[in-house]
């Protein structure tokens, strides 16, 4: 076994792996939002549909689009792994276990919180990036472009109140998850000092509470307008 | 005090085991949580019945070699060995649930009896100075800064006791081994072989069939000796930079 296999295949290693993904897939949520975020720029989608074109041509994006789907897979699979190890490491659980004593509750059920984040992660590519690059969406004329009306398929999801609600539940698993994962993957990776550890933590806990609450206004408010 | 204990039993590690119920009478709420189970051993030996076993040395807080995870918490409901902890932290009519430390890598050998020599496997794995570094030196002959002592002092006060593993989700026992790379990590003796004990000493905890790290932070929350979460760091920030430097390919 090659020293980098070696390492990657240690506890630590896996570990490692997951705060890298993890740190990736953080700053893809911020990239993901401030795009969304011009679905609420009030001028019938035009902004929207011309970012999400340009999205579509540039390499460099799509580039980074296949890496940003490899790294949502590795974090899955090394997930897998290691709750498998993990659960293997204590074969005979304890009759009375009181956790919520040591630990809060999002960092004992990261795999449950990963688990309904990676559902609606599946129903949110079946929902618009499925239909958008395999769906033939429709056609809008922006300026001199022709470009995919990449707007009205999330103009029509967000006029179901069930999918809204589904939406912003996932959010709030999404907070969860990022409540505890922001400040982990600092942990893991081993920095961890008094003078910035605090500010990682809360700098952390704002992304968790800001990030997903963003994400979720803009349903609801594309709901609002709906009706 | 009147009590209900609820106690493991198992007869080997073999056996299957299962919790039996036992009552206590008049204990005192001055007893030490191992003078309440002497008071019951005393009590089935007078009756011909197997006594409890459970793992004990010093009574002082200061060897380790005391377990126990009693009411769901390893060492019971203080942040202290089970032998420091005391009968006044309960109450009159009580039911006290007591189970061994659960992990792969301490499998149960009687009772509550787990086989911590994991441990000791993981400590001779690297956990040390290969050298003799000779006698007490004179103060100050190697000079460290008073935090970096401090620092290192307080890794040191890890008594190997395991409440870490039994206290974490995934049975992980990264709290013990990363407060024993710390203390000789932070220190010039100890440094030289840093990165070496670091690759060793994380190799072996995984081939004992510890669990991974989820930060958490129960080990610390509930380590009697109160160490860190920053050495699990350290020892992190030690096995990767062993593992890109050192000469083994």
């Amino acid at each position: 076994m090659s020293w980098v296999t070696k390492t990657l295949n240690s506890t630590l290693g896996r570990k490692l792996i997951m705060a890298l993904t993890g740190i990736f897939l953080i700053l893809f949520l911020v990239v993901h939002l401030a795009g969304n975020l011009q679905l609420l720029i009030p001028d019938e989608g035009e902004s929207f549909n011309l970012y999400a074109h340009n999205m579509s041509i540039n390499y460099f994006i799509r580039s980074v689009s296949i890496i940003n789907f490899a790294f949502i897979l590795l974090h899955v699979v090394y997930s897998i792994v290691l709750t498998r190890h993990n659960k293997k490491a204590r074969p005979v659980a304890y009759a009375e276990a009181k956790g919520s004593t040591n630990s809060t509750w999002a960092s004992r059920n990261m795999g449950i919180l990963g688990t309904l984040i990676f559902i609606f992660l599946l129903v949110h590519l079946r929902g618009f990036w499925y239909r958008l690059k395999f769906g033939l969406p429709d056609k809008v004329m922006v300026g001199d472009a022709e470009v995919d009306n990449a707007f009205i398929i999330v103009v029509e999801a967000f006029k179901n109140p069930i999918y809204v609600g589904f939406y912003v539940l996932s959010m709030v698993f999404l907070a969860f998850h990022l409540s505890h994962g922001f400040a982990s993957a600092f942990q893991t990776l081993g920095l961890n000092h008094k003078k910035y550890t605090p500010i990682i933590e809360k700098v952390g806990l704002g992304f968790a509470i800001l990030i997903p609450t963003l994400f979720a206004l803009i349903p609801i408010v594309m709901y609002l307008q709906s009706i | 005090m009147n009590l209900t204990l609820k106690v493991w039993r198992q007869k080997n590690a073999s056996d299957k085991g299962g919790f039996r119920e036992y009552k206590v009478k008049d204990i005192s709420e001055h007893m030490s949580f191992l003078e309440m189970l002497d008071v019951l051993n005393e009590e089935l030996l007078e009756k011909g019945e197997d006594p409890v076993h459970f793992d004990h040395d010093c009574r002082e807080g200061i060897c380790g070699m005391c377990s126990l995870h009693i009411n769901g918490k390893p060492h019971g409901p203080l942040q202290t060995t089970t032998c420091q902890l005391h009968m006044r932290s309960f109450n009159d009519g009580e039911t006290i649930t007591i189970e061994p430390f659960r992990a792969k890598a301490f499998p149960v050998v009687k009772d509550l009896v787990v086989d911590r020599g994991a441990f000791d496997r993981i400590i001779q794995s690297g956990g040390y100075v290969t050298v003799n570094t000779g006698g007490v030196p004179d103060a100050n002959e190697i000079p460290i800064p008073k935090v970096i002592a401090d620092e290192a002092f307080d890794s040191a006060t890890c008594i190997g006791c395991g409440a870490c593993v039994a206290a974490c989700k995934n049975a992980s026992a990264m709290l013990f081994v990363s407060a024993k790379i710390s203390q000789l990590a932070l220190l010039p003796q100890g440094k030289v072989e840093r990165k070496e004990r670091a690759e060793k000493m994380v190799a072996q905890m995984d081939a004992e069939g510890f669990g991974a790290c989820t930060n958490t932070g129960a080990c610390s929350a509930e380590c009697p000796k109160e160490i860190k979460l920053s050495n699990i760091a350290r020892m992190n920030r030690e096995y990767f930079t062993a593992s890109v430097t050192t000469e083994n390919v």
